[in-house]
């Protein structure tokens, strides 16, 4: 497939904020609870294709979310110490991370937007990628400004 | 998305900030899943009472200097300490003291300091078909798919939110159109002794929980005398490998008379195959450790009903606990007031057991700090303690923990997965 660059997309937009970053592609759903190490922002799930890397300051593609309810509260101490995903794309739309990051904005006034895309866009990111996330309250857009491979 | 008079007056602050803020995650939550409307909910169950860092408490402290109160019966979720037996903790106690506080502030919103992730266990649980706003994810799959209860996966936050103001999003789980069962997960060649043993469930559990993802799961070929810890058990499994909310179990749950009405007489999308080898893999799966050594035996994952207490009591009647592993039971107060009343606690402090209340062994710094081996009958343990508390993991069956911690190796039955 033909990788073009600078191309928005639409999607819809869970949590509204802007990003911009390094994209991180997770490989499988990852609960955050138990799963990433809100201190370093690291994956801690040992079973993880992503095991040991940092989720921090990275627009993090994750297909859907998985596992325990408490992966909100991660998230959002995730925000507070500065280790959190500067944007969260998915597949499927997961209610428990979209709460997470709206907690964190009403507590700390630092919004990372959580945005669902289709299928063609959400493959189309690549880990290393340079992308550009505008959330508005309904729908988001979504540019991937460089592949870096 | 349409709200209601009361609904708007909470949005808009008439009764007071900290229902302002809970009403303001309510309909955040309600555009996320795109809900038309808010409905009632009977009760809450709420998990925010575990510490995960300063944020719980930031949250917390906003809603209690709001004003608080949950309207609605609320249970509480395990916190950070075992209130009744602090000593336990060995952690650090500035921690512990933050745990403790975020534990009194979910009680002074009035909810019940109930410290358990099994309020199934509780007397007074939901009705078949009752609207609920339940937290954890092996308390919400218990509510969907043996009681038959409405719950979405409420997670921390939103489900004191509901607690509050008594209104969730009406999405998810509540809605009949998205309780039909999807994937179809058949057990195919699995031997009748096999299908007996309470172990075969949190194993299963753990296939289906990989296959679903978030699909609605239905498990065709249990059988009848399938009892509901079996069922907790996969459930849990389900809800740790996949994000599994809901299970269907033909013949068994209560929305599954049949394949076809587990179905809502449609087609499933995939079909799995469950064999005996894919069983044998899912529990080889479940280990990380990789000799016979053994530290530590941690059960109660979800927390122990009275029926476990029961088996293990006459497990340990037989046999004492090697010199050198510790042995651990997670469970709820009142399970424990239960065991206590039936005189069973002599056993276990007569083998050296250590019972774990309000909290679980997985969440919370309570294994001995130089324990690297830990063996557990419960899949959901082994699926996160590597990562939460850094052990290494043995899955086995309760005879199997107790075998393996009387003759302080890891002792398991190969043969009862080899098939037949």
């Amino acid at each position: 497939m033909t990788r073009r660059c600078g191309v928005a997309t639409e999607g819809r937009t869970l949590v509204a904020g802007s990003a911009r970053g390094r994209a991180l592609r997770l490989d499988e759903p990852l609960s955050l609870w138990g799963g990433m190490d809100p201190a370093t922002g690291r994956v801690i799930d040992r079973r993880h294709p992503q095991s040991g890397q940092s989720l921090a300051g990275r627009i993090v593609t994750m297909p859907s979310g998985r596992g325990s309810s408490s992966s909100s509260s991660v998230l959002a101490e995730a925000v507070r110490a500065g280790t959190a995903p500067s944007a969260v794309l998915m597949l499927e739309p997961d209610p428990i991370v979209a709460l997470g990051a709206v907690v964190a904005a009403e507590l700390y006034g630092r919004r990372v937007p959580v945005v669902v895309l289709d299928e063609a866009t959400y493959n189309g990111i690549r880990s290393g990628d340079e992308v550009v996330v505008e959330a508005g309250e309904i729908s988001a857009t979504v540019r991937v400004a460089r592949g870096s491979g | 998305m349409r709200l209601s008079a009361l609904d708007r007056a909470m949005l808009d602050g008439r009764h007071g900030e900290a229902t302002r803020l809970a009403m303001k995650v309510v309909t955040a939550m309600a555009s996320a899943s795109e809900a038309s409307r808010l409905i009632d909910v009977a009760s809450a169950h709420v998990d925010g009472c575990l510490y995960h860092g300063q944020a719980s408490l930031d949250f917390a402290e906003r809603l209690v200097t709001g004003g608080a109160r949950v309207t609605i019966p609320t249970t509480l979720n395990v916190g950070s300490v075992d209130l009744l037996h602090p000593e336990l903790y060995r952690g650090d106690p500035d921690t512990a003291d933050r745990g403790r506080r975020l534990m009194d502030l979910y009680a002074s919103m009035g909810c019940r300091p109930t410290w358990t992730c099994a309020p199934y266990q509780l007397a007074g649980r939901p009705s078949f078909g009752q609207h609920v706003a339940w937290a954890e994810s092996n308390a919400i799959v218990f509510a969907n798919s043996v009681l038959g209860a409405r719950t979405d996966r409420y997670g921390d936050f939103i489900d004191v939110c509901a607690a509050i103001t008594g209104r969730v999003p009406e999405a998810g789980l509540h809605l009949d159109r998205n309780r039909a069962g999807q994937i179809l997960l058949r057990l195919n060649g699995v031997s009748k002794k096999l299908l007996a043993e309470d172990v075969l469930f949190p194993v299963l559990g753990h296939v289906v929980g990989m296959e679903a993802g978030t699909m609605v799961p239905v498990i065709d070929g249990l059988p009848a005398s399938t009892s509901e810890d079996q069922l907790k058990a996969l459930g849990a499994a389900a809800a740790s490998s996949g994000a599994v909310a809901l299970f269907h179990a033909v013949g068994l749950t209560p929305e599954a008379p049949s394949l076809e009405e587990a179905f809502g007489g449609k087609e499933p999308r995939r079909v799995v195959e469950v064999t005996p080898s894919r069983l044998a893999d899912a529990r080889d799966a479940l280990t990380t450790a990789r000799s016979d050594h053994l530290d530590a035996v941690s059960v109660g994952t979800p927390h122990f009903s009275i029926d476990e207490f029961a088996r293990l009591t006459l497990l340990l009647e037989r046999t004492g606990i090697a010199p050198g592993v510790d042995f651990f039971v997670s469970t709820s107060r009142h399970v424990l007031a239960e065991v206590e009343s039936r005189g069973w606690l002599d056993v276990y402090r007569g083998a050296g057991v250590t019972l774990v209340v309000d909290t679980c062994t997985y969440v919370t710094p309570i294994l001995n700090p130089s324990h690297r081996v830990v063996m557990t009958n419960s899949a959901k343990w082994a699926y996160y303690a590597p990562g939460n508390v850094g052990v290494e993991v043995v899955f086995g069956s309760l005879e199997e923990c107790v075998r393996s911690a009387s003759e302080g190796r890891v002792r398991r039955d190969e043969a009862l997965w080899g098939g037949d």
